[in-house]
Order: C-alpha cells, then structure tokens, then sequence
C-alpha cells in the first residue's frame, strides 16, 4: 500500500530535478565495451553451449574479445590521426593518441595473456571462466585509466582494474602463499585507493573541479596564492598511483605479491597495472598538472631515484626468481620516472614507449617462469633454472633475450627504451639522474646474468651459498655440456626436461620478436608512439 | 674517395648473417659448423685486404664512407667511415678472427661457440668503423654479449666470476659514455637544432671548459675500463686468465684497441681543448699502468696472467701515444694498436699450445721445454722479443715513436716509460728462463712440439711480425696523413686558448714548430 503511494511523490521529485544525461558516445569507449561485453558473455556461456566446458574454449573466447577490442582500438587510432583527438561522454573520456596506444597495448597484453594463462590452467587441473572473465574485466578498467579525463573515472577504473587483480593474486588455492598475496595486495591497495580518493577531493577543493581538463586551465588562468590544500592533493594523488605501479616508498606489497601471485597472474599483472597506472599517472601530472611541475619535479627526481636504486639492489639478493623479477620490475618503474622527472613531451613518450616493449619483456619472462614452474607452480628458486640451456635450449635462449632485453643490449627494444627516457633526461639537464639510471641498469645486470650463467651451467657467480659444493670444474676446457644434473645436486629443485606447451611457446616468440625485431627496425613502434600526443 | 663497393657494411654484415647461418645449422653438423665460421671470417679478411687495396694512401679524411638513416626519431644513422687510423685496426681484426677460430681446435665446431666469435666480429669491426656516436656505441655494448658467452661458456676454473666482473665494470663504465654521448648530442642539437650523433658534425660543438672537461672524463672512463688503462685494470687479469685461448687473444688482441681507438677517434676529435688540459692526467696514469704491469708481470708466475699485465702496460704505451699530442707519438699509437694485437695474439696461441700438452699456465710447471720443443721455443722467443720491443720486430717500431714523440712535448714521462721497455725484458726473459730453459722435467717424447696445423695458425702472424718490424712504411704511409688531421685539430682548438693555460698548450705549439 504504501509503496503505490509512494509513487506519485517520488515521480514529483524526480519532475522537479532536472537530470541531464549526456550524450553518450559508445564509439568513443568501444574497446573498453567490447571487453566487459565479452567478459559477461563469456561468464554464461560456456554454461550453455557444453555440459563441461573445456578449458580452452574460454582461453579462445578471450583472446577473440581482446582481438576485437584491439580491432576498435585501431579503428580509433585511425579516426583520431584523420579527424584529430576529441572528448566524449561529457567530458570524462579523451579520445586521443596517447590513450589509444595504451588500448593498443592492454589488447595485446590480454591477448598474450589468455594464451599464457591456458596452459596454466589446464596444467593446474583448473576449470570455468573466472581466469578470463577477471583478466578481461582488470583490462577494462586499464584501458578506462588510459582514456579517463576525469579524476572521477580514473578513481573509478582503478578500482575496476584493481578488484580483479586482487581476486586473480588470490587464485591459486593450492599454495597459501597465493592467498596472503591477495590479502596483502587488497588491503594495501585499499588503502591507497582511499589516500587517492582523499588526493581527489583536496584537488576538487582547490580547484572546483574533477575534470582535468578544467583543472588545467583554472591552474593556468589563476594564481593559486596558498597551494597548499593543492599541493597536498597532488602528492595523495602520487601516492595513489605510486602504489599502483610499485614506485619506491610505495612498492613494499611487490616482492609479496609478486611472489604469491600465479605466475602468469603475476607477469599479467605487472604488465597491466604499469600500463594503467603510467597511462594515469602520465596524463595527469604532464598534462593536468603541468603548470606545477617545478613543484613536483623535484619530488618526482628522488622517487625516480629511490626506486631505480631499491629496485636495483633489491634484486641481487633474491633466490626466488618471481620475487628476483619483482625487484627489476621496480627498477623498470623507475626508469619510465625519469622521463616523467624529464617532463617534456620527449619524456612522456619515452616513458610511453618503456612501458610498451616492458609489458612485452615481462610477459615473456614471466611465460617462461610458469613454464619452469611445473605442476604446482612451485619451481622457482633459482636452481630450478640449472642447466637449463641444455634441457630445453630453445626456452633458455628465449628467456636470455628477454633478460638480455630487459638489461638493455643493443638491437633488444629494452635498449631503446632506455635511450629514449634517459636521452628525455640528458636533455632536461637532469645528468645526475641519467647517470644513476645507468648505474643501477647496471647493478640489475647482474641479477639478469646470475639467472643466464645457471641456465648455461655455470656456478653462481656471486657467493650466494647455494652452490656450495656442487661442482668443480678443474676439468681443463670443460663445457657447460660436461655437467651432469646429477653433480649440481640442486636440493629439491626438478632437473628434469622441460615440456613447453604449444600456445605458450608461440606467446613467448611473440615477445622475443616484438622485442629483438623492433629492437633492429625500432621505426615502426617509434613511430607509433610519438605520434600519440596527448589531447591538450 | 668513395668507391662504389660497400665495402664497410660487407664488413660487419657478412659475420653477422654467417653467425645467424651457423645459429641455423643443426648442432650435429659440428664439420658444417667449423666450414661455415672459418669461410665467412676468411671471407671478411678478403674484403678487409681489398679494401686496404682500394684505400687512397696519402689522404687522410673517411673513406668508403656510406650513411644511411638508421632509427630518424632519434637521428641515429648507420653511417661507417675508415681512414687510415682505423684501416689497419679493422685490417688485424680481420686477421685474428679466422686465427682465433683456428687456434680454438675442436671448439670451433661448437655452434653457439663460432655463433658468438662471429658475432663478436661483427661488433668489434662495427665499432671501428662507426662514424655515428650512437651507433658506436650499440657495437661497442654489443661487444660485451659475445664475451660474456665466451668466458663463461668455454672459460677455466673460474670463469662465471671472471665473465661477470668483466661484464659488470665495462657496462657500468659504459654508463658514462652513454649518458655523455646524449649530452653531448643534446648540447649540439641546443647549438644547431639538428639532433645527430654523427662524429664530424659533433666536433664542431662549441662546448664551454666545465662541459669539456666533463665530457670528456665520462668517454674516457668508458674506454679506460675497455683497454684497460690503469687503475681500471682489474677486471682484466681474470678474464684474461679465465677466457677459453680464442676469448683471451680478441680480448687483448682487439677489444683492448676498441677503447684505445675511442680515445684516439672521439676524444681527441670531440673535446680537444680538454684533451689538452687532463692529458698530463692521462699521460702519468699511462706511465703508471707501464710500470705497475711490468712490476706485476714481473712477479706473476702464470703465463695468461702474465701477459695481461704486460698488456697493462704495452697499452699504457698506447696512452701516452695518444695524449702527447705529437704526429710521431700518436703514429706510434695507432701502430703500436696493431703490433700489440699481433704479438699478443701470439702469445696467447702459443700459451694454449702448452696449456694443451702441460694443462697447466704455471711456468713452475714447464722447467727446460727448450730441449724438448725447440721449435715451439724458437717461435716462443722471436714472439717475446717482439712484445719486449727488440730492434728489427714490430714492437720496437711502435715503441719507438711513442717514446720519441713523448720526448718531445713530455719528456720526463717519456724517461720513466722507457725504463717500462727494461722491465718488459725483465719480465719477459725471466719467464722464459723459468719455462724453457734450465733442466727439463718433462721426459723426452712426452710432449709433442709444434704441430703443423698450429705452426700454420702462428705462421701469418710470425710473419707479420718480421715484416712490420723491417718494413713498416707502408702502414705509416697510410696512418700518417689520418693522424695529422687529427693532431692539426687539436693544435687549431688549442691553439684559441690562452696562453697562461700552462705547459700542455704550449708543448703543442713546440711540436707544431718542430714538425714545421
């Protein structure tokens, strides 16, 4: 009874607000649709076409709703180099160059990862949909924080990326380890969405806007006399996106997390939350925030710095490979600051282009771990990678390229990568900082070399104890060949051949091409991203 | 002279595209594998000695120079260049290549060892001929791959440690010359608006004293841990010790001349004035390194250690070579770069010829090899005497004109550097002594002499040694006018400072007068 008399109250009220709905644009946030549209679809599915559906009909699924997201995404490149960037759905969305090359890039990382992910699940006796369903929804929402204009939405994609991610790290009920990770990336993460939300609010307080667009111009028609409520939401704001992408002092969840993770979770998450977490971060602070730069360039030179270096030496001291790959990732993230510390537009693609061939790098490496890794995923101390090289020859050259790549070896696209942030910095006159860069690429190469001497039979090089008595090699002109598995006398770690899954091995020579092939004939992928210029 | 053969890129791609072949071949084809690598360096010394053919003596600017657009976003461009500083260079690596694959017997039907001394030869020629900053230094990195492989993948007893330090300290010196190659680029490109690395329109950068001198330390902190210069030295000793003969012999024999051929072409074109400011810096650490080695050499008991630190010195030679800023003691240099691959590359192969039949580099271990391998002694010698410096052997020639063109601009470094040759003898005799002569421990017929094949392996350089030491002419007919280029454009720079700056300045201006 009285909800029917409730009725005509409510209709008076909602007569009496006038609600503008804007005109939405589908076309403008196509890709992102086309991924939560597939990620629904794929949910139910399965369910009805079979009565046990096999693994691979999901994987398949997947890779064809990344596929199509990377078809719209390139239709968007196509109509923003022809008609130029624009905004939709009231202002929230920018379509422009520099969000599509991040759909570009999440297609692909989802695409890769689908592939990556099957053979893991079918390995680990894991069935259903929630894999996908999660990395699809994960990528979504780091495709929204690249094309997001808005405080609001990047607040909101964040969350839509990181909730997925949270229950992916958690997905392994098999170790424990797996549900720490997830514990401890949630709770971490949740705090530093609330730091972030608490950044936006101070940031709206100061200047009556969420939108960054507006934002920017009210920075740059006012003197803001005391910034302080400004400047204090600007570094929430870094706090925020400096947990997302594991920047030093905020990077102390990586090494768990990383670690904990299923191992094709932990390469794709690293890949798509750099991509997500840069894309926002880059936008905001370059082009929302660029009037304050000699604010934030100081604070964001010690961060690149801190992170660089912990990121660096960190890694030396790891016997898990998983975690060893945690530290070099916050190395990584380090280097894609300094050309953000650079703040000029050769900076931001810099750091655009880093953290393009990066995904790459890191989902090849990381296919490679789940690989080692057998059944359990739990082969990944560092023995596990002895002899290697004559196991199964073909994974090790992969996986020295890829590292080769991430140390930053000519004709690899982790050299370019380097020369172009560090060329950004050399430009902006920050010496100091290009040459700690260089420093601790250099540090990290030793962590990478430990890693290629155990898969070619070689002692580690670096007194690290466990290879304490398990060869001598006073043999004159022995040859890696010369060792025997059974002398390297790994205490628990499988030496046994490795089997490499079909799709998998053609997701890891996908990467070693994108990286060694673009690496010789960089004009493509240069290309490619500077002409993505942001929309103002 | 440009000549319609591409002679510069053939060079560096056929190793490259032979290594990708030899990557290619099955494992088992260790027959193919050995064909392969052997024809493909031969056929690179076939085009190195055409071009020596075609080079126009007498000229000293780049020749057989092609330049292509390369990577346009950042202006890096494949542009290669030779001239007569780098002819010979290119020439002796050319040479070594097939000599090291040679020496290295079974391995070098090893696919992913010929794979990797092929790549390597890409690299080291890539990096003599760059005339692209950038592109230098992709080949000069590209180096360290290669190496690293070698050492670790075919070394001695403690070739993980020793691949690692070696790699370690050159890409962190490397660091340096990155970062200082793009502020440079950035410097020039601030002054002209056209971003470029390529060497002859960087020298034209106007780079004020500070900037120079900056600059400058960081190229040579690069070049100085490669050659190795001291107090940078001490990664050499073990990766000399620890490389398989074929990594020790490119080591020393080439690599070392990669970072002694960046002083020569980078630093003196680019930063002349502060050149003439730190080489008495450079010169005394080059004297340095000349007296340490020799002392350490003379101390040492293991042959690879042994002739690591007399490449200690002979490339402090070198240093003092390059930084005297006189026309005959930088002839002497770039000669030296030559002679000192040669012989080195000698004693190497014939260190492995004994670790082969002894399986020991200790010369306690070698008592009295004189009786029982007179040839291999007899070679032995004729190679010691050359890296000694004797009269009538290459190395005296090099030596000579450093010293004498030292003593021209810097005489009382020259002094203490000759007392460098003294000890080199020291050193060197008594080793032999130790080895070869006194009361034989091996019975007789237990060690074979010299083989034919070896013999084959040492005979071209043996030869080369003889000759270039009675009949040098040729080579300083070619280096000569390359050198004076680079020697007037010091003087011209230097000559803008003024006069007060002190003694380097005018040393300059004296061997200007003298030459004139």
């Amino acid at each position: 009874m009285s909800l029917v008399a409730g009725v005509p109250i409510l209709s008076s009220l909602v007569a009496s607000v006038t609600f503008v709905t804007p005109h939405v644009n589908y076309v403008a946030i196509l890709p992102e649709l086309i991924l939560i549209g597939g990620a629904l679809v794929l949910l139910v599915s399965g369910q009805l076409v079979f009565a046990k559906v096999p693994t691979a009909f999901y994987s398949v699924g997947s890779g064809a709703v990344a596929a199509a997201a990377l078809a719209a995404s390139l239709v968007l490149w196509h109509d923003v180099q022809a008609r130029g960037p624009f905004t939709a759905i009231a202002d929230s969305v920018a379509v422009d160059g520099f969000a599509i090359v991040f759909l570009v890039l999440v297609s692909c990382i989802l695409i890769l990862g689908s592939v990556i992910a099957n053979d893991f699940l079918i390995r680990e006796g894991t069935s259903g949909p929630e894999y996908h369903v999660l990395a699809l929804l994960a990528g979504s929402g780091a495709m929204l924080m690249a094309s997001a204009n808005d405080l609001i939405l990047i607040f909101v994609a964040l969350e839509i990326m990181s909730i997925p991610l949270y229950v992916l790290a958690g997905m392994d009920l098999k170790r424990r380890e797996s549900g720490e990770a997830a514990m401890k990336y949630f709770v971490l993460g949740a705090f530093s969405s609330a730091i972030f939300v608490y950044g936006i609010a101070l940031v709206y307080g100061a200047t009556g806007s969420v939108n960054l667009p507006q934002i920017a111009s009210y920075l740059s028609s006012n003197f803001v006399m005391s910034n302080g409520v400004l400047l204090a939401g600007l570094g929430l704001l870094l706090v925020g996106f400096g947990f997302k992408v594991s920047a030093v002092p905020f990077h102390m969840w990586t090494p768990d997390v990383y670690q904990g993770a299923p191992t094709p979770v932990t390469g794709f998450m690293i890949a798509i939350a750099k991509a997500g977490g840069f894309a926002a971060l880059l936008r905001v602070f370059f082009s929302t925030f660029g009037t304050l730069r000699t604010d934030w360039q100081p604070l964001l030179w010690v961060i690149a710095i801190v992170t660089l270096l912990l990121g660096a030496i960190g890694g030396l001291v790891q016997h898990d490979v998983k975690r060893m790959l945690a530290y070099s990732s916050i190395n990584h993230a380090g280097f894609i600051l300094v050309g953000l510390a650079a703040a000029t537009a050769q900076g931001i693609s810099g750091s655009v282009y880093y953290v393009f061939v990066y995904a790459f790098l890191v989902l090849g490496s990381f296919a490679v771990i789940t690989v080692v890794g057998g059944r359990g995923d739990l082969e990944h101390d560092l023995d596990a990678y002895r002899g290697l090289g004559r196991r199964q020859p073909a994974l090790a050259l992969a996986f020295t390229l890829l590292l080769l790549g991430q140390t930053g070896v000519p004709f690899t696209t982790g050299f370019l990568a380097k020369l172009y942030v560090i060329s950004a910095a050399v430009r902006a006159h920050s010496y100091a900082l290009a040459i700690v860069a260089m420093l601790s690429a250099t540090i990290a190469a030793a962590f990478y070399l430990r890693l290629v001497f155990l898969m070619y039979g070689v002692r580690l090089p670096f007194g690290t104890g466990s290879d304490a008595g398990s060869l001598s090699l006073s043999i004159t002109g022995d040859e890696p060949d010369a060792l025997e598995p059974a002398q390297a006398a790994p205490r628990r770690a499988n030496l046994g051949p490795v089997s490499v899954p079909g799709p998998t091995a053609l997701a890891i020579l996908v990467t070693v091409a994108v990286t060694i092939v673009f690496g010789i004939w960089p004009g493509p992928l240069v290309d490619f991203v500077r002409a993505a210029g942001l929309l103002f | 002279m440009t000549s319609s053969f591409p002679y510069l890129t053939t060079l560096i791609l056929v190793p490259a595209g032979a290594a990708v072949v030899v990557a290619l071949v099955p494992s088992a084809q260790r027959r193919a594998v050995q064909v392969v690598g052997f024809v493909a360096s031969l056929a690179v010394l076939g085009f190195a000695s055409a071009a020596t053919v075609a080079f126009t003596a007498g000229y000293g600017g780049y020749q057989f120079v092609s330049s292509h657009q390369w990577i346009a976003a950042f202006g890096i461009s494949w542009s290669l260049g030779m001239d007569g500083i780098s002819l010979f260079l290119v020439l002796m690596t050319a040479l070594l290549f097939p000599i090291a694959l040679a020496a290295s017997g079974d391995r070098a039907g090893d696919k992913s060892f010929v794979a990797w001394i092929l790549v390597l030869e890409a690299g080291c020629l890539g990096g003599f001929l760059a005339l692209d900053l950038l592109l230098f230094f992709v080949f000069f990195e590209l180096t360290l791959v290669p190496v690293y492989f070698l050492i670790a993948g075919w070394g001695h007893e403690r070739r993980g440690y020793a691949a690692g330090k070696f790699f370690l300290y050159t890409l962190g010196a490397s660091a340096f010359l990155f970062v200082g190659i793009l502020a440079l680029a950035a410097i020039h490109a601030s002054q002209t608006g056209v971003t470029t690395f390529d060497v002859r329109a960087l020298a034209d950068t106007h780079l004020s004293g500070t900037a120079g001198v900056l600059l400058f330390l960081a190229f040579t902190a690069a070049f100085a841990v490669k050659m190795p210069l001291f107090p940078f030295h001490t990664w050499s000793p073990d990766a000399y010790r620890e490389a398989p003969a074929a990594g020790s012999l490119l080591l020393a024999g080439v690599m070392a001349k990669l970072g002694a051929y960046g002083i020569i072409r980078f630093d003196l074109a680019l930063f002349p004035r502060a050149v003439v400011t730190l080489a008495p810096l450079l010169i005394t650490l080059g004297t340095i390194g000349i007296i340490y080695g020799a002392v350490v050499a003379a101390v040492e008991r293991d042959l690879k250690r042994l002739v690591a630190y007399s490449s200690l010195a002979h490339l402090g030679f070198i240093v003092i070579g390059a930084f005297a800023l006189s026309r005959e003691a930088l002839t002497g240099a770039v000669l030296q770069m030559v002679n000192h691959g040669l012989y080195t590359a000698a004693l190497f192969i014939l260190i492995a010829v004994i670790y082969r039949r002894l399986g020991s580099f200790s010369v306690r271990d070698m008592r009295g090899l004189q009786r029982r391998v007179p040839i291999l002694a007899g070679v032995f010698t004729v190679v010691m005497l050359a890296s000694i410096g004797v009269p009538g052997l290459n190395g005296f020639v090099g030596e000579f004109l450093i010293l004498a063109g030292t003593f021209l601009t810097h005489r009382w470094w020259a002094v203490v550097a000759t007392a460098g040759v003294v000890l080199a003898a020291v050193y060197l005799l008594w080793a032999y002594q130790q080895a070869f002569q006194g009361k034989p421990t091996v019975e007789p017929g237990a060690i074979r002499d010299l083989s034919w094949r070896e013999g084959l392996t040492l005979a071209p350089l043996v030869v080369l040694i003889v000759l270039l030491g009675i009949f040098p002419g040729p080579l300083l007919n070619r280096i000569g006018p390359s050198v004076t280029r680079v020697v007037t454009h010091v003087e011209v720079v230097a000559h803008q400072r003024p006069p007060q700056v002190g003694a380097p300045g005018v040393a300059v201006r004296q061997v200007g007068g003298a030459q004139r």
